[in-house]
């Protein structure tokens, strides 16, 4: 029992990860038809700068990570906003060089990101009490997280609201449904991607920190592995649904989290046989539209 | 080209070419829509009416001369183009069916005063349906959504295509009753199959064949020539359509 409850809950933390990246991705892909590989980009260079700027102000204080999360949400909306305004933009409606040029930025800032702050994972301090455990139904559950899950529950319901209590927010759900037809109604669509980038981008950037905070370390890699699981979410939860991604991050976060433990440590394997399930017996995702 | 219409057309298409990745969809097409009443366009299907109005609005590249109003249009984007005042009733209506009728009505207002009570009043029952969501309406009560949309806000010119297309003859009449409505303040370039529709509002007549203009003067001369009906628009009795 305590083990299926610790599982459980470590499986709901990381799919908090997931969701963080896998919703900027839902999103983007739902409103311009952008596969954006950068995405994992956002959440690195997120992490390492509010790294840099939580240690220098105060190291391993909830001070320092809320600084930390502050910087990596303003770091993540900012690059991602740049990059749809200086790159995707000029490519409009051209979606395998967007996705092209996109996989390049991503392959090149991870050298970057290894210039400036080597190859190996750098340790991070952290507040002492998500170090700590604490226990639930007899099961020792890390602090961590907790703070992952909570966060994701406070993005996904601002994202939600945002796009139900927003004129823009209007804007992108009916541009997810027909960008064309957004354009004639006389509205300006690009506005909205450029914005769609900086929510992605700025919960991306969260990710990152907490990713930061969940595996104990900085690296230049932090964001490649979490956008391959992040794109396995947004395909199972249904290209361009928000709901989808959520729902997806879960099982895929718990599937894996069950697989490894029961099944001799095969949670990679699982979760993209799972994949190969859904898109062989309901391509379009869970809550994917048609056509 | 139109000496019977009084004053400067409020459209005028010059050369007017369209492209769908690559493929010719309209040819060389010109012709004006007058500053007051309805100026229908017609043709066979297939022929290129909705990419014509489509062309016009930028949806799909294209080349050509065309001037709203006097101003050049030709280099604008979409939005810039509906901006200048264009209400666009596109076919097969294109409401966003996630949304509700409200907020697909509200997304289309451009105005600082936007025709709410207009709407209501044309449209009573979207009003009695504003927080339910468009994809669960009828095809008619989307297509009085789509309406909506363009009639929510004051326009220099609405392009509308097929309003009637598969809808029941009482909300046809229904239909036909708002447009003719809606011409007595604006201009309308209104593609439709409907030859009674037609008869009943459009002024002009601008006719498709081959991708290029083959008629272009009174509706009522048209309609009369039955010949030309059954030429270019595949009608046999003109009396009995509808
Ligand atoms: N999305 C599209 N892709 C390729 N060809 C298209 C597309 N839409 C229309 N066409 C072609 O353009 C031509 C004109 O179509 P359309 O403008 O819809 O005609 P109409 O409205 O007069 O029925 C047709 O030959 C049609 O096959
Ligand atoms: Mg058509």
């Amino acid at each position: 029992m305590d083990t299926v409850v610790l599982l459980l809950v470590t499986g709901l933390g990381l799919g908090a990860l997931y969701f963080l990246v896998a919703s900027g991705l839902s999103l983007i892909y739902g409103l311009m038809g952008v596969l954006n590989f950068a995405h994992g980009s956002f959440l690195t260079i997120s992490a390492f700068l509010g790294w840099e700027v939580g240690r220098r102000v105060s190291d391993g204080t909830w001070l320092g990570l809320g600084l930390s999360a502050l910087v990596g949400v303003a770091v993540g909306a900012i690059v991602a906003a740049a990059t749809e305004f200086l790159i995707i933009r000029r490519l409009y409606e051209r979606h395998i060089e967007q996705a092209l040029v996109t996989v390049g930025l991503s392959l090149a800032s991870v050298a970057l990101f290894e210039g400036i702050w080597g190859t190996d994972p750098i340790y991070t301090e952290r507040p002492d009490w998500l170090t700590e455990t604490t226990t639930v139904l007899g099961a020792r559950i890390p602090n961590d997280r907790f703070l992952l899950i909570a966060c994701a529950v406070l993005v996904l319901g601002g994202i939600v609201l945002f796009l139900h209590r927003t004129r823009y927010g209007l804007i992108i759900r009916a541009g997810v449904e027909n960008r064309h037809m957004v354009t004639a109604l006389g509205i300006d669509v690009r506005r909205a991607f450029t914005l769609v980038f900086a929510i992605g981008g700025a919960a991306a950037g969260l990710g990152g920190v907490l990713a930061s905070v969940y595996y104990g370390y900085v690296s230049a890699h932090l964001g490649s592995v979490l956008l391959i699981f992040a794109f396995i979410v947004t395909v199972i939860g249904g290209l361009g649904s928000l709901t989808g991604a959520a729902i997806a991050s879960v099982l895929v976060a718990v599937l894996q989290q069950f697989a490894n433990f029961y099944l001799a440590g095969t949670g990679d394997f699982v979760v993209v046989v799972a994949l190969a399930a859904v898109l062989l017996v309901r391509p379009r995702g869970l809550l994917g539209r048609t056509t | 080209m139109s000496e019977s219409s009084p004053a400067q057309p409020i459209l005028t298409v010059r050369g007017l070419t369209g492209r769908i990745a690559g493929q010719l969809v309209v040819e060389d097409v010109s012709f004006d829509v007058a500053a007051t009443g309805v100026t229908a366009l017609l043709g066979r299907n297939g022929v290129g009416k909705t990419s014509t109005i489509r062309s016009i609005l930028g949806l799909i590249d294209r080349t050509g001369e065309m001037s709203l109003a006097g101003t050049r249009i030709d280099r604008l984007p979409t939005h810039r183009i509906v901006q200048l005042g264009v209400g666009y009733v596109p076919e097969d209506r294109e409401v966003f069916g996630g949304l509700t009728v409200a907020e697909n009505l509200r997304l289309a207002e451009r105005d600082r005063s936007p025709r709410r009570d207009e709407v209501r009043r044309l449209f009573p029952d979207l009003h009695d349906r504003r927080d339910q969501r468009a994809g669960t309406l009828s095809g008619g009560q989307q297509q009085m959504v789509s309406l909506g949309r363009a009639l929510v806000n004051e326009n220099r010119l609405l392009l509308v295509d097929e309003p009637t297309k598969g809808l029941a003859p009482k909300i046809v009449d229904e239909v036909a009753v708002a447009l003719a409505e809606a011409a007595k303040t604006v201009p309308i370039l209104l593609v439709e199959q409907n030859l009674a529709v037609i008869r009943a509002l459009a002024h002009r007549a601008v006719v498709l064949s081959g991708g290029r203009v083959v008629y272009d003067g009174e509706a009522s001369d048209l309609l009369d020539d039955e010949a030309m009906l059954r030429r270019h628009l595949g009608v046999h009795d003109a009396g009995e359509a509808a």
